[in-house]
């Protein structure tokens, strides 16, 4: 309600785009409120598991909106448009994982149908140990990915409404507050299926417009394909002295590709946060149907970003290489004085053609100029792996796409409301997370366990307004090691869950022992894998020149980088848990009847 | 469920074999597709990319394709593919929902 009563105020003398952008953010955050009062709980099932009543389509897309985050909505396309063909380790690592979750758990862990990732640990492998390691996890992961998403909230609204960032990260809070408190997961679930149409419409409308003026396709992954851009692309990166865009392995090695894509989609599998939205579906079929679903959701905006990328890096080099400066001004960003240029593009007949958005970004810091040689343009020539004479933020190349291929300002504010959506929803599932694993699975289980239904909701809800308040407040004080720790989400989930998961559904012998020490030994060589490699970026601590002796010269492991050492902490639990539990005694008999029942979709008579 | 004047031995192994049968073919059928999985996104999107880069689809490098779209056209089939066929599997050993 706070975002609407602001809105009069600040829509008074305003340019349209921030008008529209108020519109529309208005109008959106309004639904999600309405949704989330329509579907408002009083019982446990329906605060973690929507009451298993979510139909399949429906629980795909929420868990499409779940899983796409601020950052694959504002930062992928620009990512994979600055890694070009390597880029493909974020487009098939964070879609291959849907397939492990279809084949491998999700079908099994319904079946299984209680609350939480943790509450399947424990119960399969009959120990309490298990149960809070899991839980931790649980917590740890989700903690450093909200974080995040909390600040995505608080960019998108300081970038697009020109508020405080800190003022943007208090209006997400309570919108995500309220919807998430009132409803839980069953307030969740249908927000986010409301946050996945505007977040999909949102990419789709300028991927589409910049495709038809670029290819003449309307069609993005047709003009990718049936147009000659992928070649007009290699030929200018060819000119200025990059790598072909398509050129495999310029700027990984095959081993790291193949190692990142692997730990992204095991990671991925492994998830909490995305595993527990196939406990809310109506059966073992739903989860079945519902992970094809959501991967069909996910995959639509995750084959438009890679034609993006193409797209608005061949019209970003093809306008502003050689493009004329007309004037410099001085300026202030961020309190710092910084020079402003004015661009045009000859147009051939002796006139030229003023480039606009280039001077409306300059004002964002996210991209800036600066005429080294003094010819009066703009060379962007490859310099050590950098352009000559501009400094290209990523974030530009889905931001400013609607401007470039001069849409009009309430495409622009689109945008806006596209990239909150998709920040506040996955934010919504992670806090759902956090909650869960602190009321149910420690405080239920181990302080409380005779709580009643109406007990148990109020626990989880004080847990949300508790996460609510710690993420926001990490998000507006970020640690240093903030940007470093999506590698230790999808890391430590590869390493830990994904194979105790598995090997507790399709091999009955595994039992305590293994899965415990496999988890352990898992999470220990991955955690100290990225710690080792990043402790100096995380804590801001200088590393000592002498230390970059060969054996200490990073990335260490067969130049394996910290993002896919989750593929052999994986692998190592595989390892362990399957060999640990060959040595000591079986699971009890009842755990062997539990795995039979998990397997078949029927109830047990 | 539980009907009170059925509980023979021979009809419980069968269901316990019927059990283990049903597991097998489901076993097996996600062999098959993760064998799929596994060739077009780590076979023709990075092992064998160079080599498909050889060919073209339409305008674009083949490999790059597969890396950046085909594969993830292939997961979502996959999927759908599998619920589709444990649907008819369920039905054959009677153990849909």
């Amino acid at each position: 309600m706070s975002a609407l009563a602001s809105l009069p105020v600040q829509a008074s003398g305003m340019d349209p785009t921030m008008m529209w952008t108020s519109i529309f953010v208005g109008v959106t955050f309004t639904v999600y409120l309405y949704i989330g009062w329509r579907n408002r709980v009083t019982e446990t099932r329906g605060f973690y598991v929507a009451g298993r009543g979510v139909p399949a389509i429906a629980n795909g897309a929420a868990t499409a909106a779940d899983w796409m985050s601020a950052a694959s909505f504002i930062s992928m396309a620009g990512l994979i448009s600055f890694m070009g063909s390597d880029g493909s380790i974020y487009l098939m690592g964070w879609t291959g994982g849907y397939v492990l979750l279809a084949l491998l758990l999700a079908p099994y862990l319904r079946k299984f149908g209680k609350y939480t990732v943790p509450d399947f640990v424990g119960e399969r492998y009959y120990s309490e140990t298990a149960r809070v390691v899991a839980a931790v996890c649980a917590i740890f992961v989700s903690l450093t990915y909200v974080v995040g998403q909390m600040k995505g909230v608080g960019i998108v609204f300081s970038r697009f409404l020109e508020i405080d960032m800190w003022q943007g990260v208090v209006v997400g809070m309570v919108i995500v507050a309220f919807f998430a408190v009132v409803g839980g997961m069953k307030g969740i679930t249908w927000t986010q299926v409301a946050q996945y149409g505007v977040l999909i419409v949102a990419f789709l409308i300028p991927a589409i417009a910049i495709s038809a003026e670029l290819t003449g396709h309307a069609i993005p992954h047709i003009g990718l394909t049936a147009s000659d851009i992928a070649q007009k692309l290699n030929a200018i990166q060819t000119d200025l002295g990059f790598a072909k865009y398509t050129e495999p392995f310029a700027s990984k090695s095959r081993a790291d590709v193949l190692a990142i894509t692997f730990a992204l989609m095991v990671g991925t599998a492994g998830l909490p946060h995305v595993i527990v939205r196939f406990y809310t579906v109506k059966s073992v079929r739903a989860a079945r149907y519902s992970a094809g679903w959501a991967l069909l959701f996910i995959a639509i905006l995750y084959t438009t970003a890679p034609a993006l990328a193409v797209f608005a890096r061949y019209n970003l080099l093809d306008s502003l290489h050689e493009a004329e400066i007309t004037s410099v001004e001085t300026i202030e960003i961020e309190g710092e004085a910084s020079e402003l240029y004015h661009l045009a593009r000859p147009d051939g007949a002796g006139g030229s053609t003023p480039i606009e958005w280039a001077t409306n970004w300059q004002r964002t810091g996210l991209i800036s100029f600066h005429d080294v040689n003094g010819d009066g343009r703009i060379q962007l020539d490859n310099v050590d792996g950098h352009f000559a004479e501009a400094t290209i933020d990523r974030d530009i190349i889905v931001l400013s796409t609607p401007e470039v291929a001069r849409l009009a300002p309430w495409v622009i504010a689109l945008v806006a409301a596209g990239g909150l959506a998709a920040a506040l929803s996955t934010a919504a599932g992670l806090l759902l997370v956090i909650s869960s694993s602190f009321a149910h699975d420690l405080y239920i289980h181990f302080v409380d366990p005779d709580a009643t239904e109406a007990q148990r909701v109020r626990v989880g809800r004080i847990m949300i307004v508790l996460a609510i308040i710690v993420t926001g407040w990490f998000a507006i004080h970020p640690p240093g090691f903030v940007a470093q720790v999506v590698a230790f989400a999808f890391g430590l989930a590869a390493a830990s869950f994904f194979p105790v998961i598995l090997l507790g559904i399709f091999d009955s012998r595994t039992n305590r022992e293994g899965a415990i020490s496999g988890m352990i030994v898992g999470l220990a060589f991955t955690a100290s894998y990225i710690l080792g490699n990043k402790w100096d970026i995380m804590f801001a601590i200088e590393r000592p020149a002498d230390w970059v002796a060969p054996w200490f010269a990073r990335p260490w492991f067969f130049k394996i980088s910290p993002e896919g050492i989750g593929t052999f902490g994986c692998l190592l639990n595989f390892i362990v848990t399957f060999t640990v539990s060959r040595l000591t005694p079986p699971p009890p008999a009842e755990i062997r009847r539990f795995v039979e029942d998990l397997r078949v979709p029927r109830a047990a008579e | 469920m539980a009907s009170p004047r059925e509980p023979e031995p021979p009809s419980e192994t069968r269901r316990s074999s019927d059990a283990a049968a049903y597991w097998r073919a489901n076993t097996r059928l996600i062999a098959v597709l993760l064998l799929i999985w596994a060739t077009v996104s780590y076979g023709c999107g990075i092992l064998f990319i160079e080599w498909l880069n050889r060919f073209s689809i339409g305008q674009l490098p083949l490999g790059f394709w597969f890396a950046q779209q085909g594969s993830i056209y292939v997961f979502v089939v996959l999927i759908f593919v599998y619920a589709f066929a444990m649907d008819r599997l369920d039905r054959r050993y009677g153990v849909e929902e």
